[in-house]
């Protein structure tokens, strides 16, 4: 594959859209799917074919707005429908010419979309995701060729370390840094792992961008496999994304054809293959070196670190291992810069980042910001502030692993170092907002049940520990607890947040400390007055009842 | 032979020493003879690094590194004992009792155990945390050896002997979190298993009264996890 | 334990065998090709059973107690048959946030079980999981294989009683 040939498909891909631009695009990703998206998608080609007018009717990705899904947006005048039903099909088929159905507007001016700066996201809801040709027309698999015949991998790895992208699966490690390691470690066989996991619950970026544009993220995984020296890539997708692992393994098979994946790939001597591999339900597996022990075939428990998996991973070998969103972003980079990407964001963390808002917001979805966005604008403008009637009372991020972070902080910008500060982290880009009939020591009973459940049982402090810290919490839900049960909460989670193996353990205690911190009245009130504000335990009631 | 590796200087507890490039810091501490609690740690095993007791402070790390994996390094400062390395060690044996039941007054191992060996040693007196009083079997198909799943600590020292050294693995671990627990095959009856060769392996590295010899119960038996140094000196001769 | 890189002859001439055994001819009889084959044993049967594991260890080469372990930690495999209609709720935080653990009360009260139960009928099963991913419209439940966004328990209640006709 050339420039040439690249710029042919391309442009053939374009001129047939432009033959006939009459449109209807059709999410057909996981939110709007559970919302039907399917029918209404058949109940359009059904009537299109009817009335023998002159459009197409296309299946694509996210297009953000979720929560009102089904979304349609009919092309080339960019009107967007919200809420569709099959029923519905008559109505806009006999519109595409004239004006619009206002039943079912949804204004594209609203700042839920003008708000947004679109780097991932940026082909979500615009291609066809099982269609390799619409990627290419949207410039993909141009920093792919442009890597493999123009420049070589150490320039690829500096370029990366100018953008200053950090890993989006978390942790946020400088990916430059990562990828230098791994392409100076000396290894027979290396690989590229892409992480997508995405075990936090409540989070749902990743399963997007797989859904919606999952070339993008093959490409990524490819220009690292260059950089660093890989010949073999593996996607760990977790088992509930079925969809995902559809899309990614007919945009392998699509890569395959196309020569962006096997041997001499663009007529150079650089080879590189992967496979999907599915998850089977364990959050502790998105941790890396859970996740290789998986993908060897093996129960996923983590091991020490060092060594890192870039100096000894997969099979031993030297291995990188990324995030979805990581990856997602390599291609703009390679294309437009490091620079151009470090010149968004914070002085610390740049570009953008995306995520899964959720809860007691109007507008639930997913969505994609510069890093340095406050808190604030991304719940009140973007996510158009919660329901009637109730008060905000704290945001979630960063899920079993991250905390709840109220009011006062809203006009808090967010990135790395900052939501760390506040005792929660970035984490992988869940963002779940609660309001006033959330009970946080409920929260944190539900985390630590997660934390529980989820502990791969290896360690003492986590295996042991998180299901003391269960009970402990279990009793102040139920109104049992005494002073002397919260003092042993806080040692545990001392103790269990210095000592355990891995991640998980280390960080199963910061739904409670966060809490802690911020909602420590609410704890003293189970405690003491046997009192739920929220009114969500059953605290109350169990009065005078011995457990 | 492999070139001899290099050698590094560091510091523990405030004394020089030295040691081979590819030596952890518990063996450099012991070679000293400087102390490390351990339950999961046992010579000539690999390291699984779970229990957590080894855990030492590092110089210039805020995180808590266990002795047992971590290699040493020239010019590391190591320091195996202060106050709040001993309280997470108490929290860690206070853990284990609080998980199953362990009642060392009618316990085969009673006087023989590193747990409770583990307990004294850093004066553990009482366990605060609720005890969780799980229902665990006792599997005495067996015709030698018993295994009660009340005492067991996880440390998994009888998967790795069994699997590493004896080469039956009959051992494995069953499910995750709290609930994980040993398991013999396709988790039957250890009498009706057809890898498990009767070597007893398991029951002599085995740290607790988890896994005994039925012959032995009511005598005073020390279990000897030695023979595994000589097994593996002699693997190296041959080689 | 076999010796030799003899295969196990299938276990018996149920077709979906060859269908378990084309996941392991695709992985070269790989020891790592265990969690994708018994994600193909799973698809096939509905659920692993210690036929399925002895043919599938001794296939690979993998111990018995490794295999069972991995089939016991990955919460995703089930050893038992599931009922012929599966209610999985969603408990991931969004859902929950909105009310998953209020639906969960109500499915085990229509149906007279625990999660993760089956009916004494064999007609429905009942399931959680951590999220499947339609957070956006939460609560989701997922109906025998087909997910269902912003459930109310109205919803849930005729869902569940068209299975089991009183
Ligand atoms: C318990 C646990 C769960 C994790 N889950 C995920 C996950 O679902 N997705 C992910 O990308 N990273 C996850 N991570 C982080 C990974 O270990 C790893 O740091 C990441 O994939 C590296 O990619 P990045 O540098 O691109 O962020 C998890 C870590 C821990 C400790
Ligand atoms: S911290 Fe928890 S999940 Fe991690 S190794 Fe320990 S037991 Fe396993
Ligand atoms: S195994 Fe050890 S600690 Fe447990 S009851 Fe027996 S002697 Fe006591
Ligand atoms: S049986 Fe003994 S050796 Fe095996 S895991 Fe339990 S305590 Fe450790
Ligand atoms: S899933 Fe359809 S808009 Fe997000
Ligand atoms: S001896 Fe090091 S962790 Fe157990
Ligand atoms: S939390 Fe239920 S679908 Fe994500």
């Amino acid at each position: 594959m050339t420039f040439e040939e690249l710029e042919q498909i391309a442009a053939e891909t374009r001129e047939n859209r432009e033959k006939s631009p009459r449109e209807l695009n059709v999410c057909v990703a996981a939110g709007c799917l559970s919302l039907h998206s399917d029918a209404v998608k058949k109940s359009l080609e059904e009537e299109v074919k009817r009335t023998g007018a002159t459009c197409r009717v296309r299946g694509t990705g996210c297009m953000g707005l979720c929560s009102l899904g089904p979304l349609v947006a009919s092309e080339p005048s960019g009107q967007l429908y919200k809420s569709v039903a099959a029923a519905d099909a008559a109505e806009i088929v006999k519109n595409l010419e004239g004006a619009p159905v206002p039943r079912l507007l949804c204004s594209r001016e609203q700042p839920f979309f003008q708000r947004q700066n679109l780097i991932v996201l940026e082909n979500s809801g615009r291609i066809d995701p099982e269609k390799i040709e619409e990627y290419i027309a949207a410039d993909g698999y141009r920093a792919l060729v442009h890597a493999l015949t123009e420049v070589n991998p150490n320039e690829i790895v500096q370029e990366v370390s100018k953008s200053g992208l950090r890993g989006r699966g978390g942790a946020g490690y400088p990916t430059g840094l990562k990828w230098g390691t791994v392409s100076k470690t000396a290894g027979t066989t290396k690989y590229v792992i892409c992480n997508a996991d995405e075990g936090d619950p409540g989070a749902f970026m990743d399963r997007s961008v797989l859904e919606s544009d999952p070339h993008r993220v093959l490409e990524g995984m490819a220009i690292a496999a260059y950089a660093v020296g890989a010949t073999r890539g593996y996607i760990y997708v977790r088992a509930e994304y079925p969809l995902a692992v559809k899309r990614f393994g007919t945009a392998i098979r699509e890569a395959r054809r196309l020569g962006f994946l096997g041997s001499q790939i663009c007529n150079t001597k650089f080879n590189f293959d992967m496979e999907v591999r599915i998850g089977g339900g364990a959050f502790v597996c998105g941790e890396e070196t859970a996740l290789i022990a998986s993908i060897e075939g093996r129960r996923g428990a983590p091991r020490p670190r060092p060594p890192y998996p870039a100096q000894a991973g997969l099979w031993d070998m030297p291995t990188l291992i990324n995030n979805v969103e990581t990856f997602a972003n390599i291609p703009s980079i390679v294309r437009r810069g490091g620079d151009w990407y470090a010149s968004i964001g914070t002085k610390k963390s740049k570009g953008t980042k995306v995520f899964a808002l959720t809860g007691k917001v109007r507008n639930v979805g997913l969505i994609e910001v510069p890093m340095g966005t406050t808190l604030r604008q991304i719940i009140y403008e973007i996510g158009g502030g919660g329901p009637e009637g109730h008060k905000f009372k704290a945001v979630q991020t960063g899920g079993p692993s991250g905390g709840c972070i109220p009011e006062q902080f809203l006009d808090l910008s967010v990135d790395y170092e900052s939501l760390r500060e506040l005792g929660s982290i970035m984490g992988s880009g869940g963002m779940i907002v609660m309001d006033d009939s959330a009970c946080m020591v409920n929260v944190a009973h539900y985390f630590m049940e997660f934390c529980m459940s989820e502990s791969c049982g290896k360690c003492i402090p986590c295996r042991s520990g998180t299901a003391q810290m269960f009970e402990l919490l279990t009793r102040m839900t139920l109104g049992t607890a005494t002073a002397r049960d919260l003092e042993l909460l806080e040692e545990l989670c001392d103790m269990v947040s210095s000592t355990s193996l891995c991640g998980l353990g280390q960080s199963a205690p910061n739904p409670v400390l966060s809490t802690l911190r911020y909602f420590r009245d609410e704890y003293i009130e189970h405690i003491n007055e046997k009192r739920c504000r929220a009114g969500v335990c059953e605290c109350g009631s169990t009065v005078g009842v011995t457990a | 032979m492999n070139p001899a590796p290099s050698v590094k200087t560091l510091m523990i507890d405030g004394k020089d020493v030295s040691a081979r490039a590819d030596q952890s810091i518990l063996d450099a501490a012991r070679e000293n003879a400087i102390p490390i609690p351990t339950l999961c740690h046992l010579d000539g095993l690999s390291e699984a690094g779970a229990c957590r007791l080894c855990l030492v402070e590092l110089k210039g790390t805020p995180r808590l590194q266990p002795a047992c994996v971590t290699l040493v390094e020239e010019g590391m400062e190591v320091t195996t004992q202060s106050p709040r390395l001993e309280k997470y060690r108490r929290m860690v044996v206070e853990l284990l009792f609080a998980e199953r039941n362990h009642v060392c007054s009618v316990c085969v191992s009673n006087n023989m155990c590193e747990l409770q060996d583990m307990a004294k040693q850093l004066g553990v007196t009482h366990v605060r945390f609720p005890y969780r009083y799980p229902r665990l079997p006792v599997d005495t198909t067996h015709e030698r050896f018993t295994m009660d799943h009340n005492r067991c600590i996880l440390c998994t020292r009888c998967v790795r002997v069994c699997t590493e050294i004896e080469g039956a693995h009959t051992w494995g671990v069953f499910g995750r979190g709290v609930d994980a627990h040993l398991i013999t095959d396709l988790d039957i009856p250890w009498g009706t298993s057809d890898t498990c060769t009767s070597c007893g392996k398991c029951v002599q590295v085995c740290p607790t009264g988890a896994l005994f010899e039925k012959s032995k119960v009511g005598m005073q038996s020390q279990k000897n996890p030695d023979f595994l140094n000589y097994l593996n000196e002699m693997r190296e001769i041959e080689r | 334990m076999p010796l030799t890189s003899k295969k196990p002859p299938l276990p018996s001439e149920d077709k979906r065998w060859r269908i378990v055994n084309g996941t392991m001819r695709r992985h070269g009889y790989a020891r790592d090709a265990l969690i994708e084959t018994l994600h193909t044993v799973q698809e096939s049967f509905g659920f692993l059973d210690k036929v399925a594991l002895r043919f599938v260890a001794d296939s690979l080469r993998v111990p018995l107690s490794q295999a069972y372990g991995v089939a016991t930690f990955y919460h995703f495999f089930t050893m038992k048959p599931p009922g012929e209609h599966v209610c999985l709720i969603c408990m991931g935080t969004a859902c929950y946030i909105k009310g998953a653990g209020a639906l969960l009360n109500e499915a085990q009260a229509a149906l007279g079980i625990q999660a993760g139960e089956t009916t004494a009928d064999a007609k429905a099963s009942l399931m959680t999981a951590r999220c499947i991913g339609s957070c956006s419209v939460a609560p989701a439940v997922v109906f025998d294989g087909e997910t269902m966004g912003n459930v109310a328990g109205k919803n849930l209640r005729e869902k569940l009683a068209g299975w089991r006709p009183a």
